[in-house]
């Protein structure tokens, strides 16, 4: 991809960008896992991160949450942040879903929902119990096993409780770290209708994906990642019909498109 | 060994047990939420004790102004971030805490007859002295290594032990001290002399558990003691900063040392170095429930502090050894019975 047309690729439909990231890149020792990334999340999109294994896309969501050290800018909610720091973007308004979940498992489902409001309650917010009864709302399996310790729940349960946690704290920007994966297809295509469903709710959301038709199919905006560079952006339907992503990421045409339509 | 003399040996054992019941439950939080091995509880219990000695003999608690060195530094490493950082509140919360209070109290102490207040007060006072050190010296010595291996952290608690107990020679000189009982009262039990002070131990230690109990199970702050004890990076990711659980539980860690020590001042003649061995029959018993249970942890420290009173009655030139012999079975019963537990995921 040329960079004439990276350029005019730009995510241009993000008005009010939540977040904006400039030029950052991570490296591990010697070794660079993200290498000038920029991406931009608009107000209310869902945008998508889609690439191979390894491409650097969890190593890019921890920069950006300041789990990771980085080079770079990180804009969010308007204002820079110089060194992302975890507890800080936490309390302004950003979650990350992490790939594993990150569970409290020998705690109950509600106490691991109520400490999703750490932040909040420690800013002398409170109003945690009716965020509560929304994510019940959202997740009604969540409500049967309140009492249940987290560890012993399913795949898919879990992935409900990691995200339903991550509401509590009423997120700005919630940044989802393969959420599909490992789960079985009926629980994928819930996962998708929640992230639609929260969008819906003035959600931004910033989405990284293998499973890139279902991520495709949900989100505004995507932006393809590879070997720690992104190789290609773009409005996701463009995308979804670009040969270059159907070859490499989409495989053979529409034979699973069934299975995740909504 | 006739009825009378077991019962009194069982009474001291379970007085005992209970200090190292409360030690052992600090040891076992400390090591859940921050991995440090917290070799220098000891060291809390003793200058608990010994800095209300001092107190009460009518001088200036020299520990007042290691809280006042701590605190500068403290001081000028945050409030110098925040300042930084432009957060100027943050840095007047830190100087509040770290600066201010220390000078307040030393200032309060100089002025005060302290010798002549009542027990309860120069006890508040004694708390209020020694317990900011714990998340002071966290902060200090431990919150800029806190990803280090168990290990380096252990090394550090071990200089710092030394330290203190350096310090403490400084500070209390080389005679023991004796502080008198919270309650001249006795009780006669059948052939049993049970004396205030066991009964101030036993029902202090008992309302300390259920007080952390509760904090635990029905707070958040507990709560998120919890989590971070249970998965680090996701309490991380709520926003529980490492360096947050850190201070608290070393708050609570050296409560429960100055507090102990406090208790059993009446009871034991306290040395500068005395916690020490304190401080290491609460880790036989933090052993005992692997580092891990607190249940099993308390009913170690019980099982501690019988073995220690009855080993006095029997072989008193080896109850130091035969307390610590104990470890050796243990151990082996753990390695034995205990499977590595996959990580999740």
């Amino acid at each position: 991809m040329t960079q004439q047309t990276q350029a005019a690729a730009s995510n241009a439909n993000a008005k009010n960008p939540v977040l904006e990231v400039k030029d950052l890149s991570v490296s591990y020792g010697k070794v660079e896992a993200l290498t000038n990334a920029s991406i931009t999340v608009g107000e209310g999109q869902i945008v998508t991160v889609i690439g191979p294994n390894g491409a650097g896309k969890t190593t890019m969501l921890s920069a950006i949450m300041g789990v990771l050290g980085s080079k770079g800018q990180v804009a969010f909610d308007g204002s820079l942040e110089v060194v992302p720091e975890v507890e800080r973007m936490v309390a302004r308004g950003m979650n990350l879903v992490p790939e594993k979940r990150e569970l409290f498992g020998e705690m109950s489902v509600e106490d691991n929902l109520i400490l999703g409001a750490f932040q909040r309650y420690r800013m002398g917010k409170r109003g945690h119990v009716q965020t509560l009864e929304e994510v019940y709302a959202l997740f009604p399996r969540l409500k049967e096993r309140r009492d249940q310790h987290a560890g012993t729940m399913s795949g898919g349960e879990r992935q409900m409780l990691a995200v339903g946690r991550a509401l509590m704290a009423k997120p700005k920007l919630l940044m989802l770290d393969e959420p599909s994966l490992g789960l079985a297809p009926l629980i994928v295509r819930e996962i998708f209708r929640i992230i639609g469903e929260l969008r819906r709710r003035g959600v931004s959301i910033l989405l990284v994906e293998q499973n890139a038709r279902a991520a495709l199919q949900v989100a505004d905006y995507a932006y393809v990642l590879e070997t720690g560079q992104i190789a290609m952006q773009g409005p996701a339907h463009e995308l979804a019909d670009d040969p270059r992503v159907i070859e490499a990421y989409l495989g053979f045409g529409g034979k699973h498109q069934a299975m995740l339509s909504t | 060994m006739d009825m009378s003399i077991a019962l009194i040996l069982g009474q001291d054992g379970i007085t005992n047990g209970a200090i190292y019941a409360l030690l052992a439950l600090a040891l076992v939080l400390v090591f859940a939420v921050t991995r440090v091995i917290f070799i220098q509880q000891g060291e809390f219990v003793a200058y608990g004790a010994l800095t209300l000695a001092m107190m009460q003999s009518g001088a200036l608690p020299a520990t007042v102004w290691l809280l006042v060195v701590m605190g500068v530094l403290v001081t000028a490493l945050d409030g110098a971030k925040a300042l930084k950082a432009g957060q100027g509140r943050r840095a007047a919360a830190v100087a509040g805490w770290n600066l201010a209070y220390p000078l307040a109290l030393a200032g309060l102490l100089s002025v005060l007859p302290a010798n002549t207040l009542p027990l309860a007060l120069q006890v508040i006072l004694t708390l209020a002295i020694v317990v900011p050190m714990g998340p002071m010296m966290y902060r200090l010595m431990y919150q800029p290594i806190a990803s280090a291996p168990v290990l380096i952290l252990l090394i550090v608690s071990v200089a710092l032990h030394i330290t203190m107990v350096g310090l403490g020679l400084l500070f209390f000189g080389a005679e023991g001290q004796r502080t008198p009982a919270f309650s001249d009262a006795s009780f006669e039990l059948g052939p049993l002399m049970v004396t205030g002070q066991t009964i101030w131990v036993l029902v202090v230690s008992v309302l300390l558990i259920v007080a952390l109990y509760q904090f635990f199970e029905r707070t958040l702050y507990g709560k998120a003691l919890r989590a971070t004890a249970i998965n680090r990076v996701g309490a991380q990711l709520m926003g529980i900063s490492p360096a947050l659980a850190g201070k608290l539980t070393f708050f609570l860690a050296a409560f429960i040392g100055a507090l102990s020590g406090v208790l059993i001042a009446p009871i034991t003649t306290i040395y500068y170095d005395t916690g020490f061995l304190i401080g290491l029959k609460g880790f036989v018993a933090a052993i005992i429930g692997g580092l891990a249970s607190y249940p099993l942890a308390a009913l170690g420290a019980l099982v501690v502090g019988l073995l220690e009173a009855f080993a006095s009655f029997w072989a008193s030139a080896y109850k130091e050894v035969i307390v610590f012999t104990l470890i050796i079975p243990v151990l082996l019963w753990r390695s034995l019975t205990s499977r590595h537990v996959e990580e999740e995921e």
